[in-house]
């Protein structure tokens, strides 16, 4: 009975209002296409919505548009009809789902509609298929495109060079959306967008933070995925900080109360890469079963790593967007700082282990996971799980394999954990 | 020399996993060797500090994949996992430098991969090339780039240059660049001369030598062609697409010819072929650099041009070499090229230009299978 009542509490407030903003910002969207509010199609990744957030204009995101499909088992259709047009079954799983819906009349999975872009804005950090993505959604849609290079993250820091490019470029992409919007800048709603964004970024870090409790009071990977919604299409908005901050209020009262997200949490486990979306929670039992609570992801910093300390800083937009977008997201930073991130989060949050979940879609998160495994397990000793599906596509998910090599993982993990407590003297 | 002996002899060296003819050349001159992954690269810099700039193309059946998969994993092109196994098996240890540029997901990474498991032994370097060809600071960017290429290849070379051995490069490399575009137009003239596995021995020849010695070998492939007593035939003029990073195995162009191909124009190793126009010799040769890659690369899939369609410089490209069909020749798991195929098939289909996919991996063995479909292809063509 007392579980049932951890359980009610969990699913709470979060989660409600997480569903309630989204839905809020389908509507909205669909609304643009009737009364033709300017509508501009991003990245997810590092991005400088804060701006477009300035010239009141809507942000769409194909990436969430793609992984809203497949959460909701609707991408298989999609993704077929891609393959029809010539797309090969290797490419990108969003991309090919993105396409797919837009053929079919450009509908939402709740089957809104999405307004025309009056401009594909290409945040090229770090993931190339970005660049063919937005080049092909150009094509189909006829709308400009504006590529923004990212110089990826190659000695550590970017270089003052690298933030000169990147803030002229903003410059000349303020005068597209002068164009656009026929609107003047307003250099204080920009300043008035960023310390929101700057808000926001605090409490999600405080957010990230309390997953260092013991028993952690949500999971931070798939209960960080659902936050994402709002984290992004809302960053630079009160709407965005207001849900921030009534989930520090139920998390408070969670760590409080000592609920955690399994009945016991019996294993810790930072995890890399995106999560299976066509079976999100499949997967998300397969784990939970074994009394397994993530406690950080890389996944969940793709849009902005800030629980380090980054901030946009309201005193200088400009420099500020750039370097969030050059060296302040998972996708714009190179492999060896991912293994810094993960080997920061096991330290950090305590974690038994590391659960790596290669996608097939996502070579920038997979090409080279085998050399991460490699790494964390021979050179660190840190029990590594490696497991491989996709974010879209359903078809490559096979639940008894997948299962089985979570079963073996956590047994193995399990013996040990006991081993080591006997052997340490201790009780178990 | 017959043509045939000549890239007999020279398709051993580019297929030799242990570089044979490099560590020759490094043993002879003393100099310092600086490969280089696909597809472009500076090689004038390299060039002026008096290093051998090397393109790696993987390796081909050369080499058992034992170690590289277990790091990559599945849906990862051949190129990747081979470059990674000679770096793991200690084939590259006579590299001095490797230079990895902004192609693809799977290049970038492997680059950190190479730097984690390669270094301090091989100096690991990536390169950031723009993708925004419209803004006032891309060319600045790329400066600033080309410049780091330099403060790399300083204490490697152990000297300073100056503008003038840039600029000289700079010329070696455009006398290159003019004689394998003779190749290209003797073979559009005269495509019976010589069959597409010759040319891509010739071409990969320059991955391994220095651009005056690479043209005095065209040069002389150019003499030997003349003299070849081959008749032409009756084949499909074909443009091949798609190669532009992991090249295909020899033996798949060999059944491409056989299958009844002439092909007239292709993507084969674009790094050496990258500028259409000769870079001028005038003004600071670094920004020349920059303002020629910014403003004057040929179109590729791993080059984002605001200014020009992709799929209309093929479209020029077909017309130019007067071809009748594309043969799309993708490696395995190349996902620009993948990409690029669903953009470029559409506008063939509007132009009614017939076009064919075949995808290829180094281990490929078996071409019988290729052979037929583009005989198929050629067939429904011809006899239309």
């Amino acid at each position: 009975m007392e579980q049932q009542n951890k359980d009610h509490i969990y699913q709470g407030q979060m989660h409600r209002l997480q569903k309630e903003l989204m839905v809020r910002w389908y509507t909205e969207l669909d609304r643009a296409v009737d009364e033709g509010v300017p509508a501009i199609y991003l990245m997810v990744s590092g991005n400088c919505v804060e701006l477009l957030r300035a010239f009141e204009i809507l942000p769409v995101y194909p990436e969430i548009n793609a992984l809203q499909l497949a959460i909701r088992n609707q991408s298989l259709p999609m993704l077929l009809k891609s393959e029809e047009m010539g797309y090969a079954t290797d490419n990108c799983g969003y991309v090919k789902a993105d396409i797919g819906a837009y053929v079919y009349g450009n509908k939402t999975s709740m089957g809104t509609r999405l307004p025309k872009p009056s401009l594909i804005l290409c945040n090229y950090v770090g993931c190339n298929t970005y660049i063919k993505w937005f080049e092909h959604l150009a094509n189909l849609t006829g709308a400009p495109l504006y590529v923004l290079d990212i110089p990826f993250v190659r000695n550590n820091e970017p270089s003052e060079q690298d933030i000169q490019y990147v803030v002229c470029q903003l410059k000349e992409l303020v005068q597209l959306l002068e164009n656009i919007t026929r609107k003047k800048f307003d250099a204080e709603r920009l300043k008035s967008c960023v310390t929101q964004a700057r808000e926001a970024e605090e409490l999600w870090s405080q957010v990230k933070n309390f997953a260092k409790n013991k028993p952690s009071p949500f999971d931070a990977y798939f209960d960080s995925t659902t936050m994402m919604g709002p984290l992004y299409v809302y960053r630079g908005s009160e709407e965005c900080i207001n849900f921030f901050r009534i989930t520090i209020e139920e998390l408070q009262e969670r760590v409080r109360a000592g609920i955690g997200v399994v009945p016991t949490e019996k294993f810790r486990i930072v995890v890399e890469g995106p999560p299976p979306y066509p079976h999100f929670r499949v997967f998300r039992e397969m784990l939970s079963h074994w009394g397994a609570c993530a406690v950080a992801s890389t996944y969940s910093t793709v849009g902005g790593i800030w629980e380090f300390g980054f901030r946009h800083d309201p005193d200088h937009p400009f420099e500020s967007i750039a370097e969030h977008m050059l060296n302040h997201n998972a996708a714009n930073r190179n492999f060896l700082q991912r293994y810094d991130q993960l080997r920061r989060y096991v330290a950090e949050y305590s974690a038994d282990a590391l659960v790596i979940h290669s996608v097939k879609s996502c070579r920038l998160f997979s090409a080279g996971q085998g050399d991460m495994r490699e790494y964390f397990t021979k050179e660190l000793n840190i029990p590594t799980l490696f497991v491989e599906s996709d974010l879209e596509d359903p078809r490559y998910f096979s639940p008894a394999q997948m299962r089985n090599r979570i079963d073996a993982f956590f047994e193995s993990l399990e013996h040990k954990k006991y081993f080591k407590a006997t052997t340490a003297g201790g009780t178990v | 020399m017959r043509l045939e002996t000549l890239t007999e002899e020279w398709q051993q060296k580019i297929e030799d996993p242990n570089f044979g003819s490099v560590a020759d050349w490094k043993e002879r001159t003393g100099g310092k060797i600086a490969g280089y992954f696909p597809v472009y690269t500076p090689l004038e810099l390299i060039h002026a500090y008096g290093m051998l700039p090397v393109g790696l193309m993987g390796a081909g059946n050369a080499l058992e994949i034992t170690n590289a998969d277990a790091r990559f994993g599945s849906f990862i092109c051949s190129i990747t996992k081979s470059t990674m196994e000679l770096g793991l098996r200690g084939h590259l240890r006579l590299f001095d430098a490797i230079f990895f540029q902004s192609i693809c997901d799977t290049a970038r990474n492997l680059a950190f991969l190479f730097k984690r498991n390669f270094e301090p032994e091989l100096f690991v370097e990536y390169i950031h090339l723009p993708q925004n060809t419209n803004s006032e600071a891309s060319v600045d960017f790329l400066v600033s780039e080309l410049e780091r290429v330099i403060h790399d290849l300083e204490p490697i070379a152990g000297k300073k240059i100056g503008p003038e051995d840039v600029r000289n490069s700079i010329r070696l490399f455009n006398q290159n660049r003019v004689w394998i575009r003779e190749l290209y137009r003797y073979r559009k003239q005269f495509p019976h001369k010589i069959s597409s596995s010759e040319l891509a021995v010739l071409l990969r020849a320059g991955n391994f030598l220095p651009p005056d010695e690479h043209s005095l070998l065209l040069i002389q492939a150019l003499a030997s062609m003349e003299e070849r007593d081959t008749r032409p035939r009756d084949k499909l003029r074909v443009v091949l697409e798609g190669a532009f990073c992991e090249q295909p195995p020899l033996d798949l162009l060999k059944a491409l010819d056989d299958a009844g191909c002439n092909i007239v124009e292709d993507d084969l190793v674009l790094g050496r072929r990258w500028f259409e126009h000769d870079v001028p010799l005038t003004g600071d040769p670094i920004r020349t650099l920059a303002k020629n890659y910014v403003w004057d690369s040929r179109y590729s899939s791993v080059r984002h041009d605001s200014n020009s369609d992709r799929a209309e410089g093929l479209l020029q490209k077909i017309k130019r070499s007067k071809a009748e069909a594309v043969i799309f020749c993708i490696a395995k798991f190349c996902e620009p090229a993948y990409f690029d195929y669903v953009l470029f098939k559409d506008a063939l289909e509007k132009e009614e230009i017939p076009h064919l996919l075949i995808e290829f991996e180094e281990k490929m063995w078996t071409f019988e299978r290729a052979r037929t479909e583009v005989e198929t292809f050629v067939e429904s063509i011809l006899f239309d």
